[in-house]
C-alpha cells in the first residue's frame, strides 16, 4: 500500500482529551463535517483516523457516533444506524466495496490533534 | 369454469379441522365449495390439552383456528348446529336448525363421546364427563360449592380430569376398575410407581373398585357403593371410562358399521359409500378405534390425498405409543408395553429414591425393541420409539438403554442410523427428512424448525430428538455450529456472562486480555463491545458512561437517547405504570414546546419527544430531572415499561391493585440491563386490558393473587406468554420474576428475546418451572441475590450525567464549534415537526 499526500498546512482541531479513547468526535474542518477517531491498541499505542461524518447509507451525519473495533485485521467504525462497517484507513465499506467515504490526514502534535487540508489517496 | 365440488365436513373437532388445514396445504381447496358443521358453539379447539383451559378459563389458550382461516379460504362454518340426517339418494344433509346442504363428498369427523357405564344413579346431578369446554364449565361451577371430587376411570384422560379437580381445590379420588392405573399403557410395575407418585401429590387412588350404585351421601352429595362393599362419599363425580364413536349419523345413513360401533373405513378412509369418508375417533379401521390425535391426523391426511388425488398416503394403522406428563409425572408407553409377544425378554430398572421405573421389552434374540414403559423419567422415549418404529438393531446388552449413565455419556441412538423416513414428531407427522430439508433450506435453530415444520409443537415429546437431528445436520453441512460471539471471543454470550461473574471481571479490556481469541491484537467490535457492556451492567451495574464502559456502548446508550433516522434523538422519561400527574404532563409539554420537539404517546403508556439534537439533550434533561423525572431506558436493552390498567382502584371489574403492582415492579426492575429489551404488563382482572400476555413477563390479577405469564411477545412474531404460575402472593410474584429475569440474563443469547429463548429451551416451560419454582439447579438464592444487587445499585443515568461537567461536554455536535448539524432540517406536518425528506433538502448544505 502506498500513500501519496501533498504536504499542506496542518490545522489544530482540538485537544487530545476532547476525544476519549476508542471513541470518535465530529469536527468542523473546511466547512465539512469530519469524524475523528482515537483508537488505542492493546500495546498502549494510539492511532488517529479521520473520515467523513456523513453516512452514505443513512444520509445523516452520524459516523462519529459509531463503535470502533477491528474486523479481519482492519480497524473499523460501525455505522450507528444501519451497522455497516467502514475501514478507517481507506474509507471503504466492508459490506459494499463500491461505497467509500473520504479519509483525511490527521495527527497528534503534543496534545493537539491536527488535520491537513491535503486529501489522501490510498492505493 | 366447471362447478366446484360440494364438500361437507361434519364435525369441527381437532381432526375435522386438521383435515381442512391439510386440504388448504394441498393447494386444492379452491376446487371445493366447503361447508363445515360443528355441534359445539366454538370452532375447533385442542381437546388433547383440554386441561390447559382451567389455567385461566380462556378458550384462546386451546383454540386451534386462526381468526381468518375460514373466511380466507371461503369455507362456510356453522357452529352450534349438528347434522341430523344424510340423504344418500338426494345427496343432501340436514342440520338440527333445518339447514339443507347438497353434497358431492362428505367427511364424517363426528368424533366420540365419553362412555358412562349404566351404574345405578349415574343420572344424578353433579355428575359429569370430561370432553368439552362446556363440561369443564359445569365442573368449575359445581366445584365452587364442593369439597371432594372423584374421577371414575384411572386411564390417561381420567388422570387429566383428576388434575383438574385438584387444581379446583378439591380433595381428589381416582376410582379404577382394573388393578392399576393406565392399565392399557402401563404394566404392573409401572402402574405401582405411577400410583405412588400420584398419591404423593395428594390424590387418593382406589383400584379394583367396581362402582355399583350412586346414591345420596351422608357427609357429601353422593355416596358411591362398590362391589366389595366399601363406600366413598364425594360431592362431584366425573366419569372417564373410555370413549365410544359418535356413529348415529352413520347408522342413519346406513354405512357399514362395526359390531361394537364405529364406521368401517378402508386405507383411504372411505366408508362403504364412495362419497363419504370417515376420519378420527368415529372411524373403525381393521376393527380398531384410534383414540389419539396422531392417528386422527394421519387419517385426515389420507382422506385429503385420496379426495384430491394429489398424494398417495394411506392410513395403515398407527403406533399407539404415547408420552405425556400427568400431574407433573412423566409417563411413556411404547408398543408392546406388557411383553405379550411370545418369548420376548424384558429388562427393568427401578429406582425407589428417585421414584423412577423403566422397562424395555425386546425380541427373543435381544436384537429389536418391542415395547417400553417409562415412569418418572421419560428422557429415553424419543430414541426408544425410533428403535422400535424403524426396527433398528439394538446395541448388545440393550439394558444399557435405560440404565443411568455414570460417565456422563449420552445414551441411545445414533442420529445417522435413523432412516430418513423415521417419524420424529408423530403429532404433526414430521419425518427426519422433513427436518433435514428444513435445515438445508436455512433453518438453524429450534424456533425456526418449529415454525417451518410444526415439529415439537404438539405434545413436545420429540423435542430432544429433533434438536439432535438439527445439530447433527448443521454439523454435517459444515454449517459449523459456531456459537462464538464474534471473531474476538470464541465463547457464547452465556460463557462470557459466567466468566465475568465468576472472575469478577469489571472491564472490557480485562475480558479481552484474559479471554479474547486474537492474542493481543483484537480491539473488539460492535458485537462484543455492547454485549460485554450489557453483561457488565447486569453483573455490576456501574454507570454506562463510566470511564471504563462508555466506549462499549451503542450510540443509544452513549447518548442516553434513541437515535432516529436523521441523527437526532428521541427522549422518553420514565412514567411508571403510565401514571402521571397533570403537573408532570405540563412539564413534558413545556419542554417539548421550548425545544420544539415532536410529541407522541407510546404503546408503553408514556410520552416520546422526538427531534432533539445531541447538544440539546443535557439541557432538556436538566429540566426533566428537576421536575422529578427519571430516564426511561427506552434506548437500552433493558426494562422498558410495565404497562397497566387502572385495576381495582377505579374499575368495576378489577380484582387487584394492578396500578400499584405495576409501579412497584417498574421501580424495582428499572435500569436492569439484559440480553434484549424487557417489557412487562399488569392487568387487574381476566379481561386483560393491559395485554399482559404479549409481554416478556405478564401478570394478570385473580381473586386469589396474581397469575404470571412468561415469554410473550408482540412484534414481528407474536407469541402468547405461557402461564407460569397461578394465584401468587405479592412476595412470591416478585421472587419468581427476580429469578426468571436473572436466569434469562444468565443463559440467553445476545439480542434473544424471552420468547425465542423459551422456544429454544430444551424441556421448555416445564424445565423452566423446575428451575425457578422447584429450584432443581439449586440456583434460586443466587439469582435473587444477584437481582437484589442490581436493584440496590440503581441510579438514574441522566441525573448522574448532568451532574458531571466532563460527561456533559461530549454531547456537543462539533468538538471545535458551537454550530449545529445543519443537515438536521425539519418541516411541519399536522402542527408538529418532522425531518424533511431527502428530496426536500436543500442540496447546498455544508455536509455534501
Amino acid at each position: 500500500m502506498t500513500t501519496n499526500m501533498t504536504n499542506k498546512q496542518w490545522v489544530a482541531i482540538c485537544n487530545i482529551d476532547d476525544i476519549l479513547p476508542n471513541m470518535g468526535r465530529c469536527a468542523l474542518f473546511n466547512n465539512k463535517q469530519v469524524a475523528i477517531f482515537r483508537v488505542l491498541d492493546s500495546a498502549g499505542g494510539e492511532s488517529f483516523y479521520a473520515i467523513d461524518n456523513y453516512c452514505p447509507f443513512s444520509h445523516a451525519n452520524t459516523l462519529s457516533r459509531g463503535i470502533t473495533g477491528n474486523i479481519d485485521g482492519k480497524t473499523v467504525i460501525s455505522s450507528p444506524l444501519y451497522k455497516q462497517h467502514f475501514d478507517l484507513l481507506t474509507g471503504i465499506c466492508l459490506e459494499d466495496k463500491n461505497v467509500k467515504v473520504n479519509t483525511y490526514p490527521v495527527r497528534l502534535d503534543g496534545h493537539a490533534v491536527l488535520m491537513s487540508e491535503a486529501t489522501i489517496n490510498v492505493s | 369454469m366447471s362447478a366446484k365440488i360440494k364438500l361437507v365436513v361434519i364435525g369441527n373437532g381437532p381432526v375435522g379441522h386438521n383435515f381442512l388445514e391439510y386440504l388448504v396445504e394441498s393447494g386444492n381447496s379452491c376446487q371445493y365449495q366447503v361447508t363445515v358443521f360443528g355441534e359445539e358453539p366454538l370452532p375447533a379447539y385442542d381437546r388433547v390439552h383440554l386441561t390447559a383451559w382451567f389455567k385461566n378459563q380462556d378458550v384462546a389458550d386451546i383454540n386451534m383456528v386462526s381468526e381468518d382461516f375460514y373466511p380466507k379460504n371461503n369455507f362456510i362454518l356453522h357452529t352450534g348446529d349438528k347434522v341430523i340426517n344424510i340423504d344418500r339418494t338426494k345427496k343432501l344433509v340436514t342440520s338440527a336448525s333445518g339447514m339443507k346442504v347438497h353434497y358431492d363428498k362428505i367427511i364424517l369427523a363426528t368424533g366420540s363421546f365419553p362412555f358412562v357405564p349404566p351404574v345405578h344413579g349415574h343420572q344424578r346431578d353433579n355428575i359429569f364427563v370430561y370432553r368439552t369446554i362446556e363440561d369443564l364449565e359445569k365442573i368449575t361451577a359445581a366445584a365452587k360449592t364442593a369439597k371432594i371430587g372423584t374421577v371414575i376411570g384411572g386411564g390417561l384422560l381420567g388422570l387429566e380430569a383428576a388434575k383438574a379437580l385438584m387444581d379446583l381445590g378439591l380433595k381428589t379420588h381416582v376410582v379404577e376398575f382394573a388393578p392399576r392405573l393406565m392399565a392399557v399403557q402401563v404394566d404392573d410395575g409401572g402402574g405401582a410407581m405411577l400410583r405412588k407418585k400420584i398419591q404423593d401429590l395428594g390424590v387418593s387412588v382406589h383400584t379394583q373398585k367396581n362402582t355399583q350404585n350412586i346414591s345420596d351421601g351422608d357427609t357429601a352429595v353422593h355416596k358411591m357403593s362398590f362391589a366389595d362393599g366399601e363406600i366413598l362419599e364425594t360431592d362431584i363425580i366425573v366419569f372417564s371410562a373410555g370413549i365410544r364413536p359418535r356413529d348415529e349419523l352413520a347408522r342413519q345413513a346406513e354405512l357399514s358399521m362395526g359390531e361394537r360401533g364405529g364406521v368401517i373405513i378402508n386405507n383411504n378412509c372411505l366408508t362403504s359409500n364412495q362419497d363419504i369418508y370417515a376420519i378420527g375417533e368415529v372411524a373403525l379401521w381393521n376393527n380398531k378405534i384410534f383414540g389419539l390425535i396422531a392417528p386422527g391426523n394421519a387419517m385426515a391426511h389420507a382422506a385429503v390425498d385420496h379426495l384430491t388425488g394429489t398424494g398417495t398416503s394411506e392410513f395403515t394403522g398407527a403406533d399407539m405409543s404415547t408420552k405425556l406428563k400427568l400431574m407433573g409425572v412423566d409417563v411413556a408407553s411404547i408398543g408392546d408395553a406388557h411383553g405379550n409377544t411370545p418369548n420376548s425378554r424384558s429388562y427393568t430398572y427401578v429406582n425407589d429414591r428417585e421414584e423412577v421405573y423403566k422397562k424395555i421389552v425386546v425380541s427373543e434374540d435381544d436384537k429389536y425393541l418391542l415395547g417400553a414403559v417409562l415412569i418418572g423419567d421419560a428422557a429415553e422415549y424419543g430414541s426408544l420409539l425410533q428403535f422400535m418404529l424403524n426396527k433398528m438393531e439394538l446395541p448388545s446388552e440393550p439394558e444399557g438403554l435405560i440404565l443411568p449413565r455414570v460417565d456422563g455419556s449420552s445414551s441411545g441412538i445414533g442420529i445417522d442410523a435413523l432412516p430418513d423416513s423415521a417419524v420424529l414428531c408423530s403429532c404433526m407427522n414430521v419425518s427426519k427428512a422433513d427436518v433435514v430439508e428444513t435445515v438445508q433450506a436455512g433453518a438453524c435453530d429450534m424456533a425456526a424448525i418449529k415454525s417451518c415444520t410444526k415439529a415439537a409443537t404438539g405434545c413436545g415429546g420429540c423435542t430432544a430428538l429433533v434438536t439432535q437431528v438439527l445439530n447433527n445436520e448443521l454439523e454435517k453441512q459444515g454449517v459449523e455450529v459456531n456459537t462464538d460471539l464474534c471473531q474476538h471471543f470464541s465463547y457464547t454470550r452465556q460463557d462470557l456472562y459466567n466468566l465475568v461473574r465468576i472472575e469478577k471481571i469489571k472491564s472490557f479490556d480485562e475480558l479481552l486480555e484474559k479471554h479474547g481469541s486474537q492474542s493481543g491484537t483484537g480491539l473488539g467490535c460492535d458485537i462484543c463491545k455492547p454485549t460485554a457492556a450489557s453483561i457488565l451492567a447486569s453483573c455490576w451495574n456501574d454507570h454506562v458512561l463510566d470511564e471504563k464502559l462508555h466506549s462499549l456502548q451503542d450510540t443509544n446508550d452513549y447518548y442516553l437517547g434513541n437515535m432516529q433516522k436523521d441523527g437526532t434523538y428521541s427522549i422518553v422519561p420514565r412514567i411508571p405504570g403510565g401514571e402521571i400527574t397533570p403537573d408532570g404532563l405540563i412539564v413534558l409539554g413545556e419542554v417539548a414546546k421550548k425545544y420544539n420537539l415532536y410529541t407522541k404517546i407510546t404503546g408503553g403508556q408514556r410520552v416520546d419527544l422526538f427531534g432533539a439534537r445531541s447538544e440539546q439533550l443535557p439541557a432538556i434533561w436538566r429540566i426533566l430531572v428537576d421536575a422529578g423525572f427519571e430516564t426511561g431506558h427506552a434506548y437500552g436493552k433493558s426494562l422498558r415499561t410495565v404497562k397497566s390498567c387502572v385495576g381495582s382502584t377505579w374499575c368495576r371489574y378489577g380484582v387487584q391493585d394492578s396500578m400499584g403492582m405495576s409501579i412497584l415492579l417498574e421501580n424495582r426492575y428499572k435500569g436492569l440491563r439484559s440480553p434484549h429489551k424487557l417489557k412487562m404488563a399488569v392487568s387487574g382482572c381476566t379481561r386483560e386490558c393491559a395485554e399482559a400476555q404479549s409481554k416478556d413477563v405478564g401478570i394478570i390479577a385473580t381473586e386469589n393473587g396474581w397469575n404470571m405469564y412468561v415469554g410473550g411477545n408482540g412484534g414481528m412474531k407474536p407469541r402468547h406468554g405461557d402461564l407460569f404460575a397461578v394465584d401468587l402472593s405479592d412476595v412470591e410474584l416478585i421472587q419468581y420474576i427476580d429469578r426468571f429475569f436473572m436466569f434469562y440474563i444468565r443463559t440467553a443469547d445476545r439480542l434473544q428475546r424471552t420468547s425465542v429463548w423459551m422456544d429454544n429451551m430444551e424441556g421448555g416451560l416445564e424445565y423452566l418451572k423446575t428451575v425457578i419454582i422447584d429450584d432443581k439447579l439449586g440456583l434460586v438464592n443466587e439469582l435473587e441475590q444477584e437481582m437484589s444487587a442490581v436493584v440496590g445499585t440503581y441510579q438514574c443515568e441522566w441525573k448522574t450525567t448532568i451532574e458531571d461537567p466532563i460527561k456533559m461536554k461530549r454531547f456537543e455536535h462539533f468538538v471545535n464549534s458551537k454550530r449545529h448539524d445543519d443537515n438536521v432540517i425539519f418541516t411541519t406536518e399536522r402542527q408538529q415537526i418532522r425531518p424533511v425528506l431527502t428530496a426536500e433538502k436543500n442540496t447546498e448544505t455544508i455536509t455534501q
